[in-house]
């Protein structure tokens, strides 16, 4: 069955894993939460962008999927996948953006995020294998909830790929554990009621809301939606184990354009600061 | 937990039709689906939420439609067809409804649902905006507050549907995102929703979406197959051979089909929308598509090899969306019903036909149906019967019929 502890290692995969829980323990070991960034493939010269997320200090990148309807994503994400389909972005340059990555950044853990649709188009299976030979440690897809996992789990373990499932402050205690099954690598807590990059959560309500996955997973928790100052990540890294910014820095990417990478950098470089100036 | 040799056992407990249907939402909604299902469940096994339904059916709506033996139509059809063809042409009138078409069936039952449920706030997406009329209709006769999305495109060539919905109370959001049509709607609306889960009950107008919603729409559209089946015995003492409705998302004609499913001598033709032709722009999901996800369930969808959706085109803002309800695909699947798609200009001729032969100014959504009958009916014999849904007035077609005739008005 499912455990809901950080999976092993499958053999010859074994090489590679697990860059995920290496980056979760030695943000631990330095006192602070890991910091996880986000960008959309395609959008903008990403290979660039993926190294300034790296160089500015991120601990875990993720690698957004485009799709034509991406009905969990705010204003700033929906452009961003708009400008890179309308760029001709396919699934085949996603991966090879995604090769390239762990070519240059051999131990950086890199997660796809997407919607169910361009990941089951060729067949879970196919999709897992493609993943992994990208060079990825796990994927969230944000329109497969636990009820409709038949496929896209069952194919991420057997490739040994991490499947990273979300909770929300909709996901009462009944349904937790539900949630928790399957799940690995880390739980992303959505903090906020809502799409990507608007709101922002209370920072009461997230530590409760930490304090109650905690309970229910040893999984790591990170936590995202509407993160974006220094002082919102250090707040939150106060109590979980991972921030994500997202929407932040796509729009980075939209107003700089080829200078992009520089801003990205810069931005990402005082997250990074905030959470280690928690340290200890 | 399925009843043997039955079509009309589905979905399954998980919302699944076969493969298709099912709840591909975001966690967040995921606990509201399973509360609605909940809330579905009891309302269903209710009598007084039935009586209620009904009751609003008969007095508001205008129920039951009537059915229409249409004779001169179906004398014209026989002109150019062999001798002892040309088939009875029947139609059931739910253009006649209130609000002009079967969208407000659906409509009644969610607004019923959401106030058992405690909501306060309602939204929809619309595409032509007869949903969005419909919805607008029953927040306003049941005083909700009501945001209605519709594509910025839509906004634009359906201004008379944007005015009623605002004379009746609601606010229209035109949606600048994607394609800006109704798909981008959808969207929107699940935007909303997802920010807005404490107070706020979706309506879809279709059958497609998140298990439970393409159960609950198809059941309460399907009032007009229920009425359909009882005054065809009651007027002819037999059943139709053969139904025939257009499909946008397919609620029309899922309502009309589900009560004949287990019949098994009555044949059923879904008809979808092939606009410019199967080759070029359309919106016929079955013949065109593939099956995938979007919207809350996995069906036919028109898309490319990546799985990006693709941009649907009809004729008729109605018809125009590139998924369709999973029952549908379903029954496709398993053979039980049989599909095919007309032209936006096979459309266009139908409706001018009906015009003339009827005196009935149909909607273009089921001029795509009677494009399909008209070349049915002359090769059926002469007394076999065809029933079709009239599923819409064409008055909010008009300008969109000139400007295609080329006629200024």
């Amino acid at each position: 069955m499912n455990s809901p502890v950080p999976m092993t290692p499958v053999e010859g995969a074994a090489a590679q894993l697990d860059r995920l829980a290496a980056a979760f323990a030695n943000a631990r070991a330095e006192g602070r939460a890991a910091l996880v960034t986000f960008v959309t493939a395609g959008d903008g010269d990403t290979a660039a962008n993926l190294d300034a997320l790296v160089a500015g200090g991120a601990d875990i990148v993720e690698l957004g999927m485009p799709f034509t309807d991406p009905m969990a994503d705010g204003p700033a994400i929906q452009a961003a996948n708009l400008r890179s389909l309308a760029r001709g972005t396919t699934t085949a340059d996603i991966l090879a953006i995604a090769t390239g990555f762990r070519q240059r950044h051999p131990n950086v853990p890199l997660i796809l995020m997407g919607y169910a649709n361009p990941m089951l188009r060729r067949g879970a299976e196919w999709f897992a294998g493609a993943a992994r030979d990208a060079g990825a440690d796990g994927v969230i897809c944000v329109d497969i909830p636990p009820e409709e996992d038949g496929a896209l789990g069952p194919a991420l373990r057997e490739t040994g790929l991490h499947l990273v499932r979300l909770a929300t402050p909709t996901t009462d205690t009944a349904r937790l554990p539900r949630v928790v099954d399957g799940a690995s690598g880390f739980l992303y807590y959505v903090s906020v009621a809502g799409i990507t990059g608007l709101q922002q959560a209370a920072q009461d309500s997230i530590e409760a809301a930490v304090a109650r996955l905690k309970s229910a997973t040893d999984l790591p928790i990170a936590v995202g939606f509407g993160v974006r100052t220094p002082d919102q990540a250090a707040a939150i890294g106060r109590v979980a184990d991972g921030v994500v910014v997202g929407s932040a820095i796509v729009e980075i990417i939209a107003k700089h354009s080829v200078d992009a990478p520089a801003a990205v950098t810069e931005y990402v470089a005082g997250l990074a600061r905030a959470l280690r100036a928690e340290e200890g | 937990m399925t009843i043997p040799n039955s079509y009309r056992a589905l979905p399954d407990e998980r919302g699944h039709f076969g493969e298709f249907g099912g709840r591909y939402v975001a966690e967040t909604l995921m606990p509201l689906i399973l509360s609605l299902e909940q809330a579905y469940r009891s309302a269903k096994a209710d009598p007084a939420f039935q009586a209620q339904f009904d009751d609003l059916l008969e007095h508001y709506v205008g129920r039951p439609s009537p059915l229409y033996y249409a004779e001169r139509l179906t004398e014209e059809l026989r002109k150019d067809a062999g001798l002892g063809k040309g088939a009875q042409i029947w139609f059931k009138r739910d253009e006649l409804n209130h609000t002009g078409a079967h969208k407000i069936n659906n409509c009644i039952g969610q607004i019923l649902l959401a106030i058992r449920m405690g909501k306060t706030r309602i939204i929809a997406e619309t595409g032509a905006g007869q949903h969005g009329v419909a919805t607008a209709t029953v927040c306003a006769r049941f005083g909700l507050p009501c945001v209605i999305y519709m594509g910025a495109k839509d906004v634009e060539r359906q201004q008379p549907n944007v005015f009623r919905m605002k004379l009746l109370g609601a606010e229209v959001r035109a949606v600048e995102s994607g394609a800006r049509t109704l798909k981008d709607a959808m969207n929107e609306a699940l935007r909303d929703w997802v920010a807005n889960v404490g107070d706020t009950f979706y309506i879809i107008g279709t059958a497609a979406g998140p298990h439970p919603y393409p159960e609950l729409v198809r059941d309460f559209q399907s009032v007009i197959g229920r009425e359909a089946r009882e005054q065809m015995q009651a007027r002819t003492g037999r059943l139709p051979d053969l139904l025939v409705a257009a499909i946008g998302g397919g609620s029309n004609a899922i309502g009309l089909f589900h009560p004949f499913l287990d019949d098994k001598d009555v044949a059923m033709l879904g008809v979808e929308a092939a606009g410019e032709g199967l080759d070029a722009r359309h919106a016929a999901s079955l013949a065109g598509g593939v099956p995938g996800v979007l919207h809350g369930n996995k069906t036919y969808l028109l898309q490319d090899e990546d799985g990006q959706i693709a941009e649907a085109h009809s004729i008729s803002a109605g018809l125009d969306y590139p998924g369709i309800g999973p029952e549908h695909s379903w029954l496709k699947d398993i053979g039980r019903v049989d599909y095919t798609a007309v032209t936006d200009r096979q459309a266009l001729d139908a409706f001018q036909l009906l015009c003339r032969t009827e005196g009935i100014i149909p909607a273009l959504e089921p001029s795509h149906a009677i494009a399909a009958v008209a070349e049915k009916a002359r090769d059926m014999d002469e007394n076999a019967i065809i029933l079709a849904n009239l599923c819409g007035r064409g008055d909010k077609d008009i300008f969109t019929v000139a400007e295609a005739l080329g006629v200024k008005i």
